[in-house]
């Protein structure tokens, strides 16, 4: 292909590309007008100086740091849970080749493709029976075993490929099961297991459904929740709206940059296997 | 999806009987099975009881509070004359066009652009941050993704209407979400933007393992760009297409916080979905009984596409096994 037909393409990809990103620009620039510059110039112009009053107003109304706090220790411990139910799950249907483990598989697959709408009211229902409702706790039970699906789905065909030679020796060198699985296993899996923390941890800090049913105190709510009930209630005026945007995008453009090719990566992976 | 785990397991097998044959028959597998029991309570506990309680519900007449009387299949009769249930799943076909097709075709074409062309003439550098761009909104929390959009799509002083005016459109300004004539098209509109990345880096990832040697060939040949996408790419990145339908199919069925944060549903349940139907039936109306019966039905919708994807994908693959042996 010439030159002079090269150009116009990656032009138009990239200007594509930047009305992908638009979006966030536009918020940003926004965020940091003081509500009567926005007013009177509309969102299109450019700041005139850096207000950040909106921002402070917001945090301290939602109460925004006990919101991070929430997503963060929801998001860890199910990523960190899930990987562990993953990892026993995946060790003996991949490794341990148990019998009737395609059906095994096939249960976790189907259970990670059921809509929770199916499952929510019931989990409503039995938590508030069980003392759960609106506890962090309940949330951090239900995705740890939501996305262990997933993860064994994806962590079994992994290790169905193990190398049987090197769980063999060991076994001759007298290692119990326990002991492959923790000194051999897992080790030796560790960019896999990676892969499942960072998306299990995005996952559930994106999740909505569940959280905004689960957790109704303020005290308890995550990230998204928060932002979305406010949302909801149309209860906010352009700043406010702007600066919920932007301290909702930070956190997902930080995991961004942090995870790009563990995301990337991830996400092929889990496609295609 | 389990196919990779069957192909193992066809081989082990058959290592096995050579085993019985020679060697005095173990019992191997016993054992493993314990490591499963974790996993398997927790799931009886979190999903396969909530999922049998939620149908036995679905066939009873309960306000949430009190004992559900038994009403058979009441329910679900009185969802084939509901018109706003028909009308949730005709917008949740507007939904797996914005979220499955036009995500799948345009991933397609960007995809193969970036990696056959930007990569190739312009390095992959350049490929990788247009990836990237196209990548971000996948990262967002859809109810973050809602409020920017909500926000860009407003009335007022929003971003989309000042931008028609500055560029002499003003006659096109509307009120984008509140006006039910477009409301249902701006929702898709979002998902398009929302979901676009999933599709791009799946089909770029596929990319990467065709044979460089096949464009060469169709390059000597004289095959121009458009010959090469038809006959090379699409064919070879064939299962991932399958996958990608599938899931997007199924995230599109399922859609609910994008409607809850854009829309609530409205104008005038212009821009309703079942689960979002299902949600203000039995939170709102507490209707719990009938809220069971609309999730069981998109249950039973989204069990039975995920049952004939994995059907396909596994006589694809198999398919292809045969051409290679």
């Amino acid at each position: 292909m010439t030159a002079v037909r090269r150009y116009p393409v990656l032009v138009a990809l990239i200007i594509a590309a930047l009305f992908m990103v638009l979006p966030f620009g536009i918020v940003a620039i926004n965020a940091v007008k003081s509500p009567t510059e926005y007013s009177s110039n509309g969102p299109l112009s450019l700041p005139h100086g850096l207000y950040l009053d909106g921002l402070k107003d917001f945090w301290q109304r939602v109460d925004y740091g006990q919101k991070l706090v929430n997503s963060i220790l929801i998001s860890g411990s199910v990523a960190i849970g899930a990987a562990m139910l993953s990892v026993l799950n995946a060790y003996a249907i991949g490794i341990g080749r148990i019998k009737g483990r395609t059906w095994v598989l096939a249960f976790f697959v189907l259970a990670n493709m059921l809509p929770q709408e199916a499952l929510v009211y019931p989990i409503y229902y039995l938590s508030k029976q069980a003392g759960l409702y609106d506890t962090r706790l309940s949330v951090i039970i239900v995705f740890t075993v939501v996305q262990a699906a997933f993860g064994t789905y994806l962590l079994s065909s992994v290790l169905g490929q193990f190398p049987r030679e090197i769980i063999e020796a060991a076994r001759i060198d007298g290692a119990n099961k326990w002991q492959v699985l923790w000194r051999i296993v897992v080790p030796v899996s560790r960019p896999t297991i990676g892969v499942l923390l960072v998306f299990f941890f995005i996952w559930t800090w994106n999740e909505f459904l569940l959280p905004l049913v689960m957790l109704i105190s303020n005290d308890n709510q995550t990230v998204s929740v928060a932002l979305g009930v406010l949302q909801g209630q149309r209860l906010m005026d352009a700043t406010m709206t702007n600066a919920a945007a932007l301290l909702g995008v930070l956190p997902a453009i930080v995991f961004f940059l942090v995870f790009q090719r563990t995301l990337t990566r991830g996400i092929a992976v889990g496609a295609v296997k | 999806m389990t196919v990779t785990v069957e192909r193992g397991g066809r081989v082990v097998r058959r290592h096995h009987r050579h085993h019985g044959r020679t060697t005095r028959p173990r019992r191997p597998h016993s054992s493993y099975a314990l490591f499963l029991l974790p996993g398997v309570l927790a799931f009886l506990v979190v999903i396969v009881v909530p999922f049998l309680m939620n149908t036995g519900v679905s066939f009873t007449d309960w306000q949430g509070v009190g004992s559900p009387t038994w009403s058979g299949l009441a329910n679900y009769r009185e969802l084939t004359h509901d018109s706003e249930f028909w009308a949730s799943f005709r917008h949740s076909l507007f939904m797996v066009v914005a979220m499955a097709a036009v995500p799948t075709v345009l991933g397609l074409v960007l995809a193969a652009a970036l990696f056959d062309f930007v990569g190739k003439h312009f390095g992959t550098k350049i490929a990788a941050v247009l990836r990237a761009c196209f990548y971000l909104p996948q990262v967002l929390p859809i109810a973050v993704a809602g409020i920017v959009w909500s926000w860009i799509l407003a009335p007022d002083n929003g971003s989309l209407n000042a931008l028609l005016k500055a560029v002499g459109l003003g006659s096109l300004q509307r009120d984008w979400l509140g006006d039910p004539d477009f409301a249902l098209y701006s929702v898709m509109g979002v998902m398009v933007w929302v979901q676009i990345g999933f599709p791009l880096v799946v089909f770029m990832a596929g990319l990467q393992r065709v044979d460089p040697q096949l464009y060469e060939a169709a390059e000597l040949d004289g095959a121009g760009w458009w010959r090469r996408f038809w006959h090379i790419t699409l064919p070879q990145i064939r299962p991932e297409i399958y996958v990608v339908l599938l899931w997007c199919t199924i995230a599109a069925l399922k859609v609910f916080g994008a409607v809850y944060v854009l829309t609530k549903g409205g104008p005038g349940g212009a821009t309703d979905v079942p689960s979002y139907f299902s949600f203000t039936t039995f939170f709102e109306k507490t209707q719990v009984g009938y809220g069971a019966a609309i999730s069981t039905v998109l249950t039973v919708i989204i069990l039975v596409l995920a049952l004939i994807g994995l059907k396909l994908q596994t006589r694809a693959e198999d398919a292809e096994e045969g051409l290679r042996a």
